[in-house]
């Protein structure tokens, strides 16, 4: 928690001022016992009307000054605790973006959402309680003894007893309770993943006929959510009643001791009343401390997931020298590349991989499932660097062009085509912000989606759903290649991206992409041969390693792998010429 | 007393609940109403019904207990006014024992209060839950498609945890807390109606303030929450789709868009907390003003006479019982409103008309031969657009039958209607010469072995997984299975081979992975009709063709639909329909379709264009 104070700082003028504006609330509080102390004690005894509208007047005329205080430090604590979070979001949304593939392979994506928002919002207003609460409950704790030590020092014996037990008991029943919270919360993500699980998966279900069996999973992750959550509220259930009990034996005592002493003549009634008083006061500021201390207590795992992300290492960035040059020709060299995902064992992703790519021309690379096709393409816009050796674009190793600089000149269509709401429009301009209506139809169209856009009724206009969820798969990638291609980008990567296309809309968008006037160099993955035929150069990629290049003739005669793909696909080819 | 100056004291240990959507719901949040507010209770009390004799204790404890802060605040006068000020010791002995037997017997059934409650509520929502989940499964696939999974699912868990809330907390408050002003009420009237009516005049200014800056903080939530809502969106967005955010260099974009939602979102929320923040002090003071009333006033009274100074005594504590519950009461309320809403809303889904059902008088298909017909099948997912027509079809037992044609053709759809995912809108479609609506939908989809174009894993282990396909199946089948998908070699080089733990979306595998197991599946689920959706698409062609050797004799008398779009895994088919626009337009073997010239030749060449180049 500490480490994020920093967020505090630029609003430490509203920071401070909270606590301060406390300060006059709790001394408004501390000061009307006494008074009606006095009143009980002086006025009515003397029977004195004057004194006692004047004491009552001014009881009235402290607590409007209280309220003064308690509302400004509210708005004090407001402005500092809603600016602190805005500004840690912002640090935190900023720190994914910086973030390398690593680093976002190392985070969950559901996990860093929670920690930019839920988690933001718990430290929020931990600070937001630390700024009003934190302050409010010591000063009233000790103001409170303060002010029973001078009514009557012998009486505060009581808060000697009372106090330590409260606490003791508190943090006895906070020790339980915590771990309970816990498990609560991983009983509950278990039955919410199930039941994402079976929303997501309803056809498998529904298929395979396995309503029962998901019913006595979800039955059972229930089941235990409940044991938990009621485990946890009974020991809860403690807290309130001894806390009142403690209390209420505190202000019996009180009664005895005070009558007692009434009695002996060392004590007044009115002083009794105050004293009664200042044992809640004291008592539940006790109380508030602790509750604050489970708050914090939440706080700081919440920090800590916050933390975790603002420390993590991002391990791709720009170095000072890094030269902000354009990519041109679109020249690509691998040079002895080796690969292995950081913090990942076994063999490498990668083997000792060169070859080169001549401005303008095609690469396909085919291998299995598995054989390390993408990543081999995505050390070129550098999403990830290489263990060993050097990419190089235009001659210069990418790790000393700007980052910027280098994905602007490189069109890539991941496999997910991953769309963004907002227009049709607006998903294709996402390539080139400036492009018009005529570039954005023509990329369309040499994507061959012109055709169902058109068919829309808003045609370029129609609102997608967050992620397109109302596109096919293959419309989606139609669209992401289209992002790509309106980009003219010197070097276009397109990473099995037609997967979800059917053949003939494939070789039309192949024709058309080569027909474009902007000579891109192209790198192609893919897992048809037909897709890949035309490719000045194949590379055959398998376990991480370069198995063979060529042209597909070149190939079809000297790589036996390759020769296996091509018949795996072309068994009954012969019948073509017949 | 001046204890109600600290804020009402009633502890929410309650973890929040960072549940998907869970964590937009504030306090002050844009409170939904329930449309059908007596229905939708009468409906909950059927749950809580189950727990009417714990209820029922809980409503005696609840007040029993307040009976006793009743008590207490009056024993407080009493002591001062009969025993202190004359003196009488052995008295005010006498009476500290009864208080601390009154405030004993007020904790303890505080406490076994909480405890009942806390069972009889989590029953109640356990059985709600169940419910809930296994209506989800009876549901036609229909209702799921209208509804993206995250929405549905942050609605249920939103909901169920308001209705929780509500059930576990605050119905017990209410109640008391309505118990506790009417006793107070009373208590202070018996103990000196001047001294009432003159220390509750501020009660109505009270309930005025509070009700006009709980309106305006209500506004500032509402569009807290928009704004939260929007920055949400935003960051999800993002996050989901970072990767691509990275390749188009538009962090700055991102950044930009993130910082100005997130400036509106300071804005808006400050407002928010301070409009909200500002009651706590407001009814600090309204607690010192009526203090220094009760006081001031009582002061006055006292040198009349009319009332002793142990009547001030039990008005101060009094004063502090009345206000509060009823300040609370109005968030109780809206919570209840909240948790009422919730409750409607998954009532709602539980009156979705579930899957028709023909369980109970359904015929069973024994030992299906496979024999597949479809009789002048027409369907539309939505009324207006028509995906099959008129779609006639026999397939003997034992045929391969492959189904090509264009993305959105209807190929899958065919699927569906065969696994009744879907009702006919027309037709009939007839398994071995039974209506597949007059079976029961059990035994039809048992007797399909279906692997789908989208593979589902669960975040259970790789074997787990695998035994989805036939839960009595052995570890060696299990694995049998898995050879013969070829899915073995990867599984053995996962982190603990067939004991690996998947993640709930698979995330640690490839798509062609997840298709090898998914295939492992229906292999070991051995069924008489295999359908082989796109089973393959992701899986590279060599693995590909070996599935398909193995598969051989798998599909060795048994009638196999497959749906490809690489036309090469289709060419031994006994039958290749061509779907075009929700018709059959073209029907034979690879080398009459190929001689016809037609769709399908189009599609092969093509596909297999460069051939020519090869060849020639």
């Amino acid at each position: 928690m500490s480490r994020l104070y920093k967020f505090l700082r630029p609003h430490w003028k509203a920071a401070l001022l909270a606590p301060f504006l406390m300060l006059v609330e709790v001394a408004s509080n501390l000061w009307q016992p006494k008074l009606m102390a006095t009143i009980v004690d002086q006025g009515i005894e003397t029977g004195d009307v004057a004194f006692i509208i004047h004491t009552g007047l001014k009881m009235v005329g402290i607590a409007l000054i209280g309220v003064a205080g308690g509302i400004g430090c509210t708005i004090a604590a407001s402005i500092a605790s809603q600016s602190f979070g805005a500004d840690l979001r912002t640090a935190l949304f900023e720190k994914v973006q910086s973030f390398s593939f690593a680093n976002l392979n190392r985070f969950k994506t559901s996990s860093l959402i929670t920690r930019l928002t839920h988690d933001v919002v718990q430290i929020q207003n931990a600070v937001m309680i630390s700024l009003r609460m934190l302050v409010r409950a010591p000063l009233m704790s000790v103001g409170g003894i303060v002010m029973a030590l001078t009514i009557n020092a012998r009486l505060a014996t009581i808060l000697l007893v009372s106090i330590p037990i409260l606490l003791i008991l508190l943090v006895v029943v906070a020790r339980r309770a915590l771990p309970l919270f816990t498990q609560s919360q991983q009983s509950l993500d278990r039955v919410n993943a199930v039941m994402l699980e079976n929303l997501a998966g309803i056809r498998v279900v529904k298929a395979y006929v396995r309503a029962d069996q998901e019913r006595s999973r979800f039955g059972l992750a229930s089941q235990r959510l409940r044991d938990i959550t009621v485990q946890a509220a009974r020991i809860i259930a403690l807290a309130m009643p001894i806390m009142m009990l403690l209390m209420n034996f505190s202000i019996v005592a009180v009664i005895w001791l005070g009558g007692i002493q009434v009695n002996l003549g060392q004590m007044k009634a009115g002083q009794i009343m105050a004293y009664i008083n200042y044992m809640t006061q004291i008592l539940f500021s006790m109380l508030m401390v602790g509750m604050v201390f489970v708050m914090f207590s939440r706080a700081q795992v919440s920090a800590t997931r916050v933390n975790e992300v603002l420390a993590a290492e991002v391990d791709i960035g720009d170095l000072p020298t890094a030269k902000d040059k354009p990519i041109r020709k679109g020249e690509i060299k691998f040079d002895h590349v080796s690969f292995r995902y950081p913090g990942m064992g076994g063999p490498p992703v990668l083997k000792d991989i060169s070859f080169t790519v001549e401005p303008g021309s095609t690469v396909a690379i085919l291998g299995a499932t598995g054989a390390g096709k993408s990543t081999l393409v995505q050390l070129i816009p550098r999403l990830y660097d290489p263990s060993a050796g050097r990419v190089l674009v235009d001659g210069e190793d990418v790790r000393t062009i700007k980052l910027e600089t280098l994905r602007s000149g490189i069109g890539m269509v991941l496999q997910e085509a991953t769309l963004f709401s907002g227009s049709i429009k607006d998903n294709i301009k996402w390539g080139r912000e400036e492009a018009t209506d005529e570039e954005v139809m023509m990329a369309a169209s040499a994507a061959q989606a012109n055709d169902f856009i058109s068919a829309l009724p808003d045609r370029y206009d129609t609102q997608l759903g967050q992620r397109g969820v109302n596109l096919s798969g293959g419309q989606k990638q139609r669209l992401a290649i289209a992002r790509a291609l309106i980009k003219k980008p010197p070097i276009l990567i397109l990473d099995d991206s037609t997967s979800a296309v059917d053949m003939g809309t494939e070789a039309r968008i192949r024709e058309a992409v080569a027909n474009l006037p902007t000579k891109s160099t192209r790198i192609i993955i893919a897992q048809r041969i037909s897709s890949v035929i035309h490719a000045d150069k194949i590379i055959v990629l398998e376990d991480g390693q370069i198995e063979a290049v060529g042209t597909h003739e070149q190939l079809l005669d000297s790589s036996p792998i390759y020769q296996d793909i091509y018949h795996s696909q072309v068994r009954e080819g012969a019948d073509i010429g017949a | 007393m001046p204890e109600n100056r600290t804020k009402s004291p009633t502890l929410s240990l309650k973890p929040a609940r960072p549940g998907l959507g869970g964590r937009h719901r504030l306090a002050f949040g844009p409170e939904a109403k329930a449309k059908d507010v007596k229905g939708t209770s009468r409906r909950l009390w059927a749950y809580l019904r189950q727990q009417r004799t714990a209820l029922l204790a809980v409503f005696f404890l609840v007040l029993v207990a307040v009976a006793a802060t009743l008590t207490g605040p009056y024993l407080i006068g009493l002591a001062i006014d009969n025993y202190i000020e004359p003196g009488d010791l052995a008295g005010l002995t006498h009476l500290s024992l009864v208080m601390v037997a009154v405030y004993i017997l007020g904790a303890g059934a505080t406490w076994l209060q909480q405890y009942i409650m806390a069972s009889s509520a989590q029953d109640t929502i356990l059985l709600l839950r169940n419910d809930l989940f296994s209506k989800m499964q009876a549901l036609p696939l229909r209702f799921f498609d209208r509804q993206a999974h995250g929405e549905l699912m942050s609605r249920i868990t939103n909901d169920i945890e308001n209705i929780n809330l509500a059930l576990s907390t605050s119905l017990t408050r209410i109640f008391s807390g309505i118990i506790a002003v009417v006793g107070t009420f009373t208590a202070m009237v018996w103990l000196s109606p001047l001294l009432t009516v003159v220390s509750l005049s501020v009660v109505p200014l009270i309930m005025l303030l509070v009700r006009l800056i709980a309106r305006r903080t209500r506004r500032f939530f509402v569009s807290q929450q928009e704004n939260l809502g929007q920055l949400n969106g935003i960051v999800e967005e993002t996050l989901t789709g970072q990767r691509a955010v990275k390749v188009f260099v538009r962090e700055q974009k991102m950044i930009a868009e993130f910082t100005a939602v997130s400036d509106q979102l300071r804005r808006t929320g400050t407002k928010a907390q301070i409009c909200a923040g500002i009651i706590p002090p407001l009814m600090h003071m309204f607690g010192s003003i009526s203090f220094a009333i009760v006081a001031g006033a009582g002061g006055l009274l006292a040198t009349k006479g009319v009332v002793t100074v142990g009547v001030i005594a039990s008005f101060i504590q009094y004063s502090r019982q009345f206000t509060r519950p009823l300040n609370e009461l109005a968030n109780l309320f809206n919570t209840m409103q909240s948790a009422l809403a919730g409750a409607e809303r998954v009532f709602e889904i539980m009156d979705e008309k579930p899957e028709e059902e023909t369980e109970q008088r359904g015929l069973t298909l024994a030992s299906a031969k496979g024999k597949v017909r479809f009789q002048h099948v027409t369907f539309a997912y939505e009324p207006a657009v028509t995906v099959l027509k008129d779609i006639n079809l026999t397939v003997e037992p034992g045929q391969l039958i492959a189904l090509v044609g264009p993305t959105g053709a209807g190929k899958t759809t065919f699927v569906n209607l065969l696994a009744r995912f879907y009702e006919l809108d027309q037709g009939h479609i007839f398994i071995d010469d039974h209506d597949i609506s007059q079976v029961k939908k059990s035994s039809l989809r048992s007797t399909l072995g279906i692997v789908l174009q989208d593979t589902h894993l669960f975040s259970e282990t790789v074997r787990d997984n695998i035994r989805f396909g036939k839960l009595t199946a052995t570890d060696t089948e299990v694995e049998q299975a898995a050879q013969l998908a070829h899915a073995e070699p990867f599984i053995l080089r996962l982190a603990a081979g067939y004991d690996t733990v998947l993640s709930h979306d698979g995330s640690n595998l490839s798509q062609g992975q997840r298709q090898l197991l998914s295939i492992s599946r229906a292999i070991l689920a051995d069924p008489a009709i295999l359908i082989l959706d796109e089973a393959t698409s992701s899986v590279d062609t060599r693995t590909e063709l070996q599935i398909q050797h193995a598969m051989v004799n798998l599909m060795q008398n048994r009638t196999t639909f497959v749906i490809a779009h690489r036309l090469s895994t289709i060419q031994n088919a006994d039958l290749i329909l061509v779907i075009n626009q929700g018709r059959i337009i073209e029907r034979g073997t690879h080398r009459e379709l190929l001689a016809a010239r037609g769709f399908y030749y189009n599609l092969y060449q093509n596909q297999f264009r460069y051939q020519g180049a090869v060849s020639g």
